[in-house]
């Protein structure tokens, strides 16, 4: 008796060492990263040139190349693939589907056809963009919701109803951006798969206090999160208000993922990705949800990398993340059907 | 003698609702061509419409409009009624009520070869783009329906849904990768990506012809033995239905009527859907019937459409593909939440 409950504890001071572990490296990771999205460019700067730059002393090109225009590039990448990351996990996790995330079930289309309007149609300033991309992302997901209620919830009634409001949506941002007045090849880029080019610090606060505030909230939900997890069921039997729980993260997720969508664009795939490969490196047990954050980091920014320097060309961040998540998605697909699990 | 009595009755069997339902998508396709010749950022009288239609030497102003009018009118109709008779074909071969090209990412996949025809073999004129779409098409449709018909149920609507939307992901993540360096490709591609049938000419149609005849060709013939494919593969075979082959012939021609539209008008999403799902509520499971008159009314709702688009977007126009994501998106909607959650 007392030698099994040795067991148990060991094993779980041994997912704990894991758990931490893991989250520690990913910090790093996401850390270099960003340090090297400061130094790297057409000019390559030292550690030292970088560092004075952010304590703002005036160093000659420095001060433009990295404040002006690597910095927010980097906080743009950091905080929308924080946002794209953890709300992803929320909504494969919630919805207990690792297809259920924010790109399949149309709640970016909503964000950024909201967004594309204001600015194409209504010429709106930035504050107005965000605002009506929230609006968007939230009536998207409460339209799907609605419409996919029926007798009973069912995922893949979701999912379905999803695809075809994106189908609706994405017809009207390919419509704006064709009417859009100058053909604006990189605004149209942004907003068809999400780019962290031309990221202006101004355009970034309402992002970065949104990430800052809902966080936390998110977070100390997480732990409900995981036994929602364990179905709907046995997370009523173990005490948990499931639609209060349920309405609040999905409230604080489409928040986020809208303001992530109204700043970069829908980088693809990353709320798909961040999820399920921060839970194969951490293991059960423990709440996935920064390290899922930390994941979206590192594949934005990692990718915003390749895209930036490993081609002849220069490709926005969401060709890079398309083309590396689609075959994880279309992997994915092929063992849940051999598992029979759709 | 006993020969008259056997036509006669298969006269017979025709039925009555058939003939009506026939009359009237008839009545709607003349009502709809009339509107599309004459509605338009200028608008044409009814003297002058038929000026331009019988009387080819009088030279009016609205009568050059209306003429202009003929040929993307025509070209609008092949191209519906292709799309009719594909999202027919589709969906009886897979037994799947959402079988469109558009959900099955099969037009991404025309586009994808498309892209690179235009960027690596640097072609240019339509009857180039129709042998890339198609080769895309077809290796694409093998392609989504082989995934989502793995595991046991076969291809379930879900199943093939999200096997098309991986795909379409995944090949329009690679043709943003081909089209990004190239402007010029980014220009060419922007406009055909909408999908209209405003580029509609007589050599397009001229191109078009081939393959709509193939495809209709193929779709007439295999229609009985595709009723017989509906109660089930094992009923089909103890008919005497050579299932395999069947599939294969009729995927290919649905693949071929859809590939060669997308070619020449780019990605119009939802006709098939649409169009056969109406026309089943109308006439019953009948794929003898359902066939033609898909493609009837495939070619009414895409002119209807396409008219629509022209009054709306006045002085310029709405692009055909964003007003059948419209009408046709709500009708996928609507069969998801009636079916019942066993069939997806």
């Amino acid at each position: 008796m007392n030698e099994s409950m040795n067991l148990i504890i060991a094993g779980r001071t041994k997912r704990r060492r894991r758990f931490i572990l893991v989250t520690i490296l990913l910090a790093i990771i996401a850390f270099a990263l960003c340090c090297s999205m400061l130094m790297l460019g057409n000019t390559i700067y030292p550690v030292s040139d970088v560092i004075n730059v952010l304590l703002g002393e005036k160093v000659r090109g420095a001060s433009f190349a990295v404040g002006t225009i690597r910095f927010p590039r980097m906080v743009a990448g950091v905080f929308a693939g924080f946002a794209f990351g953890i709300s992803g996990h929320v909504f494969q996790t919630m919805l207990r589907n690792p297809l259920a995330n924010p790109n399949v079930i149309g709640i970016t289309a909503g964000s950024s056809a909201a967004a594309v309007f204001c600015i194409i149609v209504l010429h709106a300033s930035n504050a107005f963009v965000s605002l009506a991309s929230i609006i968007g992302g939230l009536a998207t997901v409460l339209v799907i919701f609605l419409l996919s209620k029926g007798t009973s919830f069912s995922i893949g009634r979701l999912i379905l109803i999803g695809i075809g409001i994106q189908a609706m949506l994405d017809a009207v941002v390919s419509y704006l951006l064709l009417i859009g007045q100058h053909h604006d090849v990189p605004t149209a880029m942004r907003w068809l798969s999400g780019s962290l080019n031309g990221s202006k610090m101004e355009n970034l606060y309402p992002l970065m206090i949104t990430v800052l505030i809902l966080t936390p909230v998110i977070i100390s939900f997480g732990r409900r999160l995981d036994m929602l997890e364990l179905g709907e069921q046995m997370a009523t039997s173990l005490g948990i208000n499931t639609n209060k729980t349920r309405l609040m993260l999905i409230i604080s997720s489409v928040l986020i993922i809208a303001l992530a969508t109204a700043t970069t664009g829908p980088i693809a795939f990353v709320a798909f990705l961040a999820g399920p490969i921060a839970k194969r490196l951490v293991g059960v047990g423990f709440s996935t949800l920064i390290p899922a954050g930390l994941v979206g980091i590192i594949l934005v920014l990692a990718s915003d990398l390749i895209g930036q320097f490993a081609f002849v060309a220069r490709y926005p961040v969401g060709v890079i993340t398309g083309i590396l998540g689609a075959p994880y998605l279309i992997l994915l697909l092929i063992r849940m059907n051999r598992k029979a699990e759709l | 003698m006993d020969h008259t009595t056997v036509s006669e009755n298969k006269q017979l069997i025709i039925p009555k609702k058939f003939i009506q339902v026939f009359v009237l998508t008839i009545v709607l396709l003349i009502i709809s061509v009339l509107a599309s010749l004459a509605f338009g950022s200028r608008t044409v009288g009814w003297n002058e419409l038929m000026d331009g239609l019988f009387h080819p030497d009088v030279q009016s102003h609205g009568a050059n409009v209306v003429r202009q009018r003929i040929a993307r009118t025509i070209f609008c109709l092949m191209c519906g009624g292709a799309l009719g008779v594909s999202g027919a074909l589709m969906q009886s071969v897979t037994r799947n009520p959402i079988a469109d090209p558009s959900i099955l990412g099969v037009n991404t996949g025309a586009a994808l070869f498309v892209v690179s025809g235009i960027t690596f073999f640097h072609i240019s004129t339509a009857g180039q783009y129709i042998w890339f779409a198609l080769v895309g098409a077809i290796i694409t449709a093998i392609f989504v329906f082989g995934i989502g018909s793995m595991g046991s149920g076969g291809a379930t609507p879900l199943k093939l849904v999200l096997a098309g939307a991986a795909t379409s992901a995944a090949l329009s993540s690679l043709v943003m990768a081909i089209m990004i360096p190239r402007s010029n490709v980014m220009d060419q591609f922007r406009f055909w990506q909408v999908g209209s049938v405003g580029a509609g000419n007589w050599s397009s149609i001229s191109i078009f012809i081939p393959f709509l005849v193939v495809g209709l060709v193929i779709a007439l013939f295999s229609a009985p033995a595709l009723n017989a494919l509906a109660l089930g593969d094992e009923a089909a075979k103890g008919l005497g239905v050579r299932t395999g082959t069947l599939r294969l012939v009729a995927a290919f021609g649905g693949v071929l009527l859809c590939g060669a539209t997308t070619a020449l008008a780019g990605p119009i999403g939802f006709i098939g859907l649409l169009a056969t799902h109406l026309v089943r509520l109308v006439i019953g499971p009948d794929l003898r019937y359902i066939i033609p008159m898909s493609a009837l009314a495939g070619a009414v709702i895409l002119t209807i459409s396409d008219v629509c688009g022209r009054m709306l977007g006045s002085p310029g126009e709405l692009e055909v593909g964003v007003v059948t994501a419209f009408i046709g998106a709500p009708i996928l909607i609507l069969i998801t939440m009636k079916a019942k959650m066993r069939t997806l």
